[in-house]
Formats: C-alpha cells, structure tokens, sequence
C-alpha cells in the first residue's frame, strides 16, 4: 500500500471511531455505534498488516488468535458487577503494550521511519518516546493497584505514610533528570530508568486512594491510557493513533470530571487521597441515641402497594447482595397493580461511571424507567414511597444541611422529601465517607434491616 | 535502510537537507494540530453521551485505545527474531485482548438496553 492509501485508510478508521463514540448518544444507536468501532479497527489492523516492513505473519497471527481469545472469553464470562475491575485491567494492558512498544522503538527506529539518516533517533524523537513510556508506565501500574483494590486484593482503604508527597515529588525530579540524561546521550539504561521511576509512580500514585473514590480513579486512569495512546501516535508521527489517544483521553477526563462534581470534590482533593479513612465521631454519637423505626416486608409491600408512585433508589449495596433481579420482579408487579415505578440513578452510584445503569439493565429493568438525579430529584416532593435499596451517603441529607460534614455540598437524591422513606440494608452501619445517616432516624423513614435480595423477594411475595 | 524509509524519515522529522527552512512544518507540530483538534472533537462528542452509557464508554474506549496495535504491528513486523520483535509481539497480544474484550463487551451490555415491551 502506497503512504496516501494508509494514511486515507487510518483517516477513514479514526471518523468511525468518532462515529462509536457518538452512537452512545442514546441506547438506539449505541449497538451501531460499537459496529463502527469494529469496522474501524479492522480497518486500521489490516492496513497496518499490510505495510511493507511487516512481513512476519505467522507469530503475528498467533498473537493476535492468544490475545483474542483471552478477550473473548472473559468479555463473555466476566459478570457485571466486576466490570470496573474488567476496565481497570484493559487500562493496564494498554499502558503495558505503550512501554513495550516505546522500547521498541527506541531498539529499532527504522521500523518506523524515526531513525537519522546518520544513524541515531532525533531528539524530538526520544522526547515523544520517554513521554509515551512514561504515561504508559504510570497508566499500566496505577491501573494494576485500581485493580486490585476493586477486586479487594489489596484493600479499599488509602494507604498513606509520612513524606508520600516529598517522595512523589522527588520520583518526579529523578525522573525530569534522567530524562534529559536521555535525551542528550540516548542509551537504553537511562530510558529503562525513567520507566521504572514511572512504573513506581503509578504505585505510589494510586495507593493513597480510597475506595470511595474508585470511579474517580478508574475514569482518570481511562483518561491516562488515552494520553498514553497518543503519546506513542507523536512517537511514530501516527495520526490514527494521535486522534484515538485524544479521543479517549478527553472521554476519561469529562468522565473524572463528572465523578468528581458528582461527589463535590476537587480533582485533586481525590488525587492527593486520604478520603474515607477517619469517621467523624460528633455526627456518630449523636445520631446513635434518636433511634430508628423498623419495619417488616409485609409493611412496605403494604405501602407500596397503596401508593401512587413509588421510586427506587438503588445502590451498590443492591448489586453485592444480588438482588436486582428481585428488584426488577417487585417493580413489575408494583406496575401491574397500577404504581408509577421509576429508578433513580445518583452518578456515583455503583463502583464506576454509569455502573448501576447496567447491572438494572442486566436485570431486564427498561431504561425509560431509569432516571439521572438532575431528572428526577424534583419528583421526590410528589412521590409516596421513595425505596433506598443499598445506597447510602448518596441519600444522607447531611450533605445538604451539615457545613462541617465531609460530605457537605455533595449533591443528593432528595429521597428525604418522600412522604414515606424505606430503607433496606443490613444494618446502621456508615456509608464508604464514614458518616452516619441522619435519614435512617427520620420520622418519615423505615428501616428494612436485612439482606438486600431477602427482603425483596419476601415484599414480592407479599405483593 | 530502504530508501523509502530514508525518504520518510526525512519527509516526517524536519532533517534540515530535506525540506527548506519554513516549507513544511515538522512532524511534531502537525501531530500537535491534529491532537489538539481530536481533543476538541472528544471533548463534544463525549458530553452528549448519555450518563446511562458512561459504563459502555468506558468499555469502548478501551476497545479502541487498543489500536496501539498498530504501533505494536510494526515493531513485531520484521521476520528475523530481536528484542524490539518480541516486545512487539507481545504488545500484540496484549492490544488483542483489549480490541476483542473491549468491543465484544461493549456489545453484550449494550444488548441488554431494553425499551418496555
């Protein structure tokens, strides 16, 4: 293939890559969407294969069969409460194959049309290259910590130690040297320097963060592996790959950015970490002593049953105990009694952006039925029986009443508002921010205590 | 070295015989328009994704970030075995997972989005 052709090939790849991410617009278009993504990617593999200097088909092709295999099975097996650990562990690989492909082309420019006439990588060269290995390291460790951390190998609680940040930055300044001690005399040993100064940074980076703070982090590291993408596009002078890294760097910095106004906290208020890890013991006490009413399935089948409009609150709580599919058989049954049924989603419910939207639609819930808080918060006045299923700091009307609590200016669903407010969960216990709930002692509220998918399953037998 | 090559090298990274001075800009800075457009481009695509998709976003951002390969497809192109092949070959592998994993996912949630019957 002629340079034109691969170049009008990889043009035509990064509109359809647009057009997948423009699909998800609305849940219409979204499958046609993920369909141009295809295309285009086997657009951009085929062209690739078809460049002069690859020939070597056959270990190529037995990369490809491993890795998609590998692929395939787990997109097909992995459950979806553990997406955000599935989309933790695909940031990796991609910061994992920046490295790997940055070190390559460090060991043979040729291959990519970056070497000297003379022999040697232009310094412009070796700068894209350290800052694609860079971001790739960072991205590849920090996402294997997130991991982690999800999957509850590590435990969700922040680590920190004394002098985290001196250290951090004197990594960062180590880094800032060798880098120029590269650039001036390019050898392999100060770049595999640089890389393990980045790999250690992405540890150190996301080990301070709690696991409240998880869809912050899993969206950032999204947004990183973008850059990093795009970082070995400036390596190679590769525009299909410069625009997908900017495509998907500026996807994962609106998403951090919409997680983080969602918890009203700062980027880096979350970056510099520690949240979550200390319980305010004033609120505690003092919530403790009023004491909370609590109620039986039958009673809050009874409610529901006699309301006019009824809305779901669930939360990660419900995903764990397994009981959307119970949930979604008792908001079918309300719905054939004549009640007006909807979901409220708050954006940090569940453990990564848009998360609980897909476990209720796992269950079969439609997704009219689903509501944003923007679109549904000013119903909560109107509506009988507001049911908060495993949720909680995303409910807690301290956020809007108590300057002092951690939570304070953290918008809300306003179940409180409801005539009637039911909780379900196992027990008093604080939420991820470690503040008690001064709904569950309202006097508009009853408690449920129990296992999520328990109590549903008996209000659906009582229904 | 193939005399393509040579020539591409020239052509990409501003060598100073090649393209007089102020004919061209470098290769850097037309990366740099064409990056600091696609931002732009993400930047208003993405705001009009619906928050109910945020998750299969994810999921295909990370299907299409593994076109890395691409770059990984070169390093692992030449027949003869060296340490820049092997790293290459690898970096396929792990692209492939996210390329197939990635897309077929995003397919399987996006399945589930049902309207009522």
């Amino acid at each position: 293939m002629s340079q034109n052709a691969t170049s009008l090939a990889y043009l035509t790849a990064s509109v359809l890559f647009i057009l997948s991410l423009k699909g998800l617009s609305s849940p219409e278009t979204a499958r046609r969407g993920n369909l141009a993504g295809m295309l285009g990617m086997a657009i951009a593999v085929i062209t690739t294969l078809l460049t002069p200097g690859v020939v070597g088909y056959g270990p190529i092709l037995a990369m490809l069969v491993l890795g998609g295999t590998i692929g395939a099975v787990v997109a097909r097996r992995i459950p979806m409460t553990s997406m955000p650990e599935l989309v933790a562990a695909m940031h990796s690989l991609v910061g994992l194959a920046a490295v790997l492909i940055a070190v390559a082309a460090y060991l043979n420019p040729h291959e990519y049309g970056i070497a000297l006439p003379g022999g040697g990588i232009a310094t412009g060269s070796l700068v894209e290259m350290v800052v694609g290995a860079f971001v790739g390291a960072i991205t590849f460790t920090g996402s294997v910590v997130a991991f982690g951390k999800l999957k509850g190998t590590f435990g969700s609680n922040p680590l920190m130690f004394h002098g985290q940040h001196l250290l951090n930055l004197l990594l960062g300044l180590t880094m800032v040297g060798t880098t120029i001690w590269f650039c001036t005399h390019p050898s392999l040993a100060p770049f595999l320097v640089v890389i393990a100064l980045a790999l250690a940074l992405g540890v150190l980076l996301i080990i301070p963060i709690g696991g409240a703070d998880m869809p912050v982090i899993v969206s950032m590291l999204n947004s990183y592996s973008g850059w990093a993408a795009a970082g070995i596009g400036f390596t190679l002078g590769n525009h299909l790959l410069i625009i997908t890294g900017a495509l998907v760097g500026s996807s994962g910095a609106i998403l951090s950015y919409i997680m983080c106004k969602a918890m009203n906290r700062s980027i880096w208020n979350v970056l510099f970490g520690g949240f979550g890890a200390e319980v305010a013991p004033s609120a505690q006490q003092a919530a403790a002593s009023k004491g909370a009413k609590s109620g039986s399935p039958e009673d809050a089948a009874f409610l529901m049953k006699n309301a006019s409009s009824v809305i779901i609150i669930p939360g990660y709580g419900m995903a764990v105990g397994r009981a959307q599919h119970a949930v979604k058989e008792m908001a079918e049954l309300l719905g054939e009694a004549g009640v007006k049924v909807r979901f409220a989603i708050h954006p940090v419910a569940g453990r990564m952006p848009g998360h609980m939207n897909v476990l209720l639609a796992e269950a079969e819930v439609p997704y009219d039925q689903v509501f944003e808080m923007e679109e549904i918060n000013r119903e909560f006045v109107d509506c009988d029986v507001a049911l908060v299923i495993g949720a909680n700091d995303v409910v807690n009307p301290l956020a809007r009443t108590d300057p002092s609590s951690p939570i304070h200016g953290m918008p809300i669903l306003d179940a409180d508002r409801a005539k009637t407010v039911m909780v379900v969960k196992r027990s008093l216990a604080p939420g991820y921010a470690g503040i008690d709930n001064p709904l569950f002692y309202a006097d508009n509220t009853l408690m449920l205590f129990g296992d999520a998918k328990h109590i549903a399953e008996a209000i659906v037998h009582s229904l | 070295m193939s005399a393509f090559s040579e020539n591409l090298a020239r052509l990409t990274h501003d060598v100073p015989a090649a393209v007089p001075h102020g004919a061209l800009p470098s290769a850097f800075v037309i990366g740099l328009t064409v990056f600091v457009l696609a931002v732009f481009v993400g930047y208003h695509v993405v705001w009009k994704v619906t928050p109910a998709l945020h998750t299969p976003l994810m999921s295909v951002t990370n299907a299409i970030s593994a076109v890395i390969i691409v770059g990984a497809l070169l390093a692992a192109g030449p027949h003869e075995l060296s340490l820049a092949t092997v790293l290459g070959l690898v970096a396929v592998a792990l692209a492939s997972v996210n390329m197939f994993g990635g897309f077929l996912v995003t397919q399987r949630m996006l399945e589930m989005f049902k309207k009522k019957k």
